[in-house]
C-alpha cells in the first residue's frame, strides 16, 4: 500500500461500488427507507468524509459498506466482487481481512489490556503469538501508545482509547479504514490529534478512509466530502484543498 | 488458535470467578457424590470380601428360604430343628462341624453395668465352624449342652464393657429374666462387615436359647465346617438333598432353604451394596444433570450480558465458527473445573467415610475418569445451544445492545 496522495478516481477499479441501494426497515405502514437508492464509487486511497444532518442515513450506509448489514436492494462491489452473495462466513473473512473499524463510542474490550484489544483480529486470522505480539506492538507504538501497551481502556483516556481502536482497526492491514464518527465523543483537541493519525494513515500508507463526521473541521482532512440527505446522496465533491496533516510527532501523553 | 480460545475462556472465568462458582456447583456437587458414593461402595465390597475370606474357604452357612436377600422367602419358610443338625453331623461324610446358631439382641446386666449385646445359642462346634477359641474358662460341657443351663462364655467386647480388667469366669450375669454363669471368655476377632463388632456377643447353649428365650423348637440357621481335603460342593449338594428328604421337598419343587459357601455369602452380600450403590449414584447422576443445566442458564444469561462483546468480535472479523468455539470452550472448561472440583471432593468424602466406617479407601479410577469425561460431555451438551446462539447474532444489533 504505497500508492498515496491525490487520486483519479476515474482510471482505477474502484474498491466500493455501490449501485441503487435502499435500507429499508420495518415494513408497511411502519417502514423506514434509511437508503432510498445510493450509487457511490470510492477508489483506494481515497479519504473521503461523509457528512449529513442526523438520520440521513450516514451510518446504514456504513454498516452496509463494512458489511455488518445487507442491502435491501441494489449491489454492493468490494474490489470488483459482489458483497451481495456473499454469506455470513465470507463477509466475516471480508471484514477481517480487508476492513477496519473506528467506532464513535471505542468499542474497546472492557478488562482487556490494549495489547490485547489491538491483538484480537489478528487472533481471528490465525497469526501466531510471537509474530501477534510484536505487530500489535508495532502498531500500537504507530499511534503513539507505545507505553501504555498493559492499559486497560477503563485506565485510558477517550482519545488514547479511540487510538487503541484505531490500532486494531490498522492491526490486520485492511484495504479501508472505516470511522462512524470517529472524533464524536472526543473534545477539540483530542479530535484533532485523531483526524491527524487517520490523515496520516491515508497520506503515508495510502490507506482507503470512509469517515462519517458533522463536524466540517474535521472533513477538511478528507480529500472528498460526500453529504446525505434523507437517504440519498446530496452533493459529491473534491475538496481540492485538504488539511495536510502535521510532520509525526513522538509519543503523545 | 485453540490454545487462544482456551486461555480466552479461563480469563472469561477469572473475571467472574464468584458466578463461576456458582454456575459449576451443580456439576461439583453431582461429581463429588458420585465418586463419594463409588468409593464407599467399593471399599465395603473389598471389606465384605476380606471378612468373608477370614470365615474360611470350608464352611457352609444354612438358612431357610431360598436365598437371601429382597426376595428371599426366609420369614415363612419352615425353619430347622436340632434334629436336623444332627442328621447333618452324622449323616453326611466330610462334616468336621455342625451347630445350630441362633441370634437375639438384649441387654446384658452385670452389677451397675449393662450392656446390648446378640446373644447367639449355639453347642460347641460353633467354636470349630467359625475356629473361634475361648481365651479364658472353657468350652460349654456335654452335660450343660443336654441340659440347657444357664452358662455362658462372652466375647472380649461384653467382657470388657462389663468387667473391665476384671475377670468374669465364675461370675454371674443377668440377660433379662435369665441369670447366667460366665464359664469362659473368646478370643478376640474384631470388626467385621459394616464396621459390626463379632466381639459383642454372647454364647449360650442352643438348648437354653430355646427354652429361656425363643420360646419354640426353631432353629434359625446352621454353620457347617467341611473337613479339609473333602470337596465343599459336594458336601453342599449332600446337605441339600439330605434336607430336601427332611423337609419332605418333592422333586419337582425348589428348595425352601439354602446352603451357602463363602464365595456365594460374598456375592450376596456385595450384591445388596452394589444395587445401593448404583441406586445412589443414579441420583448423583441427575445431579450432574440438573448441574448442566444450571451450566447451560448461566452461560444463556452470559451471552446476552455480553452481546455487545460479541457484537465488537464479530465486526472485527471472528467467524460465526470462532465466536461458537469461544463459548462453547468457556462452557466446557467451566463444567470440566466442576468435575475435578467434584472428583477432588468425591474422593476426599470417600476418604473420609472410609475412616469412619472402618472400611478400605477404595478410589475407583474408571468411574474417576468417567465422572471427568461426563463433565465435559455435559459442557458441550449444554454449552452448545447458548454457543450457538452468541454465533448468530446480528452484529449490528449485538453492537447496538447497551
Ligand atoms: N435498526 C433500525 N431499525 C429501524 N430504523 C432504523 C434502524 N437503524 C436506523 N434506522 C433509521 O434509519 C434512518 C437512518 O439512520 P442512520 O443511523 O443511518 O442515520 P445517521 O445518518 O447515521 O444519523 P446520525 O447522524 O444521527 O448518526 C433513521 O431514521 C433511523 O431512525
Ligand atoms: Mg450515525
Amino acid at each position: 500500500m504505497t500508492a498515496p496522495g491525490a487520486t483519479d478516481a476515474a482510471d482505477r477499479q474502484p474498491v466500493i461500488s455501490l449501485r441503487g441501494v435502499t435500507r429499508v426497515y420495518g415494513e408497511g405502514e411502519a417502514a423506514v427507507h434509511a437508503l432510498r437508492g445510493i450509487d457511490l464509487d470510492i477508489a483506494p486511497g481515497e479519504f473521503v468524509a461523509i457528512m449529513g444532518p442526523s438520520g440521513s442515513g450516514k451510518s446504514t450506509a456504513m454498516n452496509i459498506i463494512g458489511a455488518l448489514d445487507t442491502p435491501t436492494a441494489g449491489t454492493y462491489h468490494f474490489s470488483g466482487a459482489d458483497v451481495g452473495g456473499f454469506d455470513r462466513h465470507q463477509r466475516s473473512i471480508l471484514r477481517r481481512d480487508y476492513l477496519g473499524f473506528v467506532f464513535q463510542g471505542f468499542n474497546l474490550l472492557a478488562r482487556t489490556s490494549a495489547l490485547d484489544n489491538v491483538e484480537l483480529p489478528l487472533i481471528y486470522k490465525g497469526v501466531s503469538r510471537a509474530e501477534r505480539r510484536a505487530l500489535a506492538k508495532a502498531m500500537l507504538e504507530r499511534v503513539g501508545l507505545g507505553r501504555r501497551l498493559d492499559k486497560e481502556p477503563s485506565k485510558l483516556s477517550g482519545g488514547e482509547q479511540q487510538r487503541v481502536a484505531i490500532a486494531r482497526a490498522i492491526a490486520s492491514e485492511p484495504a479501508v479504514l472505516l470511522a462512524d464518527e470517529p472524533t464524536g465523543n472526543l473534545d477539540t483537541a483530542r479530535s484533532q490529534e485523531i483526524m491527524e493519525l487517520i490523515a496520516r494513515l491515508n497520506r503515508e500508507e495510502g490507506l482507503t478512509v470512509i469517515m462519517v463526521t458533522h463536524e466540517p473541521d474535521m472533513a477538511e482532512y478528507a480529500g472528498r466530502i460526500v453529504h446525505f440527505k434523507d437517504g440519498l446522496i446530496e452533493r459529491d465533491g473534491m475538496n481540492g484543498n485538504p488539511r495536510a496533516p502535521a510532520p509525526e510527532t513522538a509519543d503523545v501523553h | 488458535m485453540f490454545t487462544e480460545t482456551v486461555r480466552q475462556a479461563f480469563q472469561a472465568i477469572i473475571r467472574n470467578a464468584m458466578r463461576s462458582f456458582l454456575t459449576i456447583l451443580g456439576v461439583i456437587i453431582g461429581v463429588a457424590a458420585v465418586i463419594t458414593m463409588v468409593t464407599i461402595g467399593q471399599g465395603s465390597t473389598d471389606q465384605i470380601e476380606s471378612d468373608v475370606s477370614k470365615l474360611g474357604t470350608n464352611l457352609l452357612i444354612v438358612r431357610p428360604g431360598a436365598g437371601m436377600g429382597p426376595r428371599s422367602s426366609g420369614r415363612s419358610a419352615p425353619r430347622f430343628t436340632l434334629k436336623d443338625v444332627e442328621a447333618i453331623k452324622e449323616q453326611i461324610p466330610g462334616v468336621i462341624a455342625a451347630t445350630p446358631a441362633n441370634t437375639s439382641s438384649m441387654t446384658v446386666i452385670y452389677g451397675n453395668e449393662n450392656h446390648q449385646a446378640t446373644i447367639t445359642g449355639v453347642d460347641n462346634d460353633f467354636l470349630i465352624a467359625r475356629d473361634w477359641n475361648v481365651a479364658l474358662g472353657r468350652e460349654f460341657y456335654e452335660s450343660e449342652l443336654r441340659a440347657g443351663t444357664a452358662t455362658c462364655i462372652l466375647g472380649e467386647t461384653v467382657r470388657k464393657d462389663l468387667f473391665g480388667a476384671g475377670d468374669p469366669v465364675g461370675e454371674t450375669i443377668r440377660m433379662e429374666q435369665i441369670s447366667c454363669r460366665v464359664i469362659g471368655v473368646l478370643e478376640a476377632k474384631g470388626a467385621s462387615s459394616f464396621g459390626q463388632d463379632q466381639d459383642d456377643t454372647v454364647l449360650i447353649p442352643i438348648r437354653t436359647f430355646l427354652r429361656r428365650i425363643a420360646g419354640n423348637q426353631d432353629i434359625s440357621s446352621m454353620y457347617v465346617a467341611v473337613e479339609p481335603g473333602y470337596s465343599t460342593e459336594k458336601v453342599q449338594s449332600a446337605i441339600e438333598l439330605l434336607l430336601r428328604e427332611r423337609r419332605r421337598i418333592s422333586s419337582g419343587e425348589e428348595d425352601n432353604f439354602s446352603v451357602m459357601d463363602t464365595k456365594e455369602i460374598t456375592s450376596m452380600l456385595t450384591g445388596i451394596t452394589a444395587v445401593m450403590t448404583g441406586l445412589l449414584s443414579a441420583v448423583a447422576a441427575v445431579s450432574l444433570l440438573v448441574g448442566g443445566i444450571g451450566i447451560m442458564n448461566i452461560m444463556l444469561v452470559s451471552v446476552t450480558e455480553r452481546t455487545r462483546e460479541i457484537g465488537i468480535r464479530l465486526a472485527i472479523g471472528a467467524t460465526e465458527t470462532q465466536v461458537l468455539m469461544q463459548f462453547l470452550v468457556e462452557a466446557v472448561v467451566l463444567s470440566l473445573l466442576g468435575g475435578l472440583i467434584g472428583i477432588l471432593l468425591g474422593l476426599g468424602f470417600g476418604y473420609i467415610g472410609s475412616i469412619y466406617m472402618k472400611i478400605p479407601f477404595a478410589p475407583d479410577w474408571t468411574t474417576t475418569f468417567l465422572a471427568f469425561a461426563f463433565s465435559a460431555f455435559i459442557g458441550i451438551v449444554f454449552g452448545y445451544f447458548p454457543a450457538r446462539r452468541a454465533a448468530r447474532l446480528d452484529p449490528i444489533e449485538a453492537l447496538r445492545h447497551e
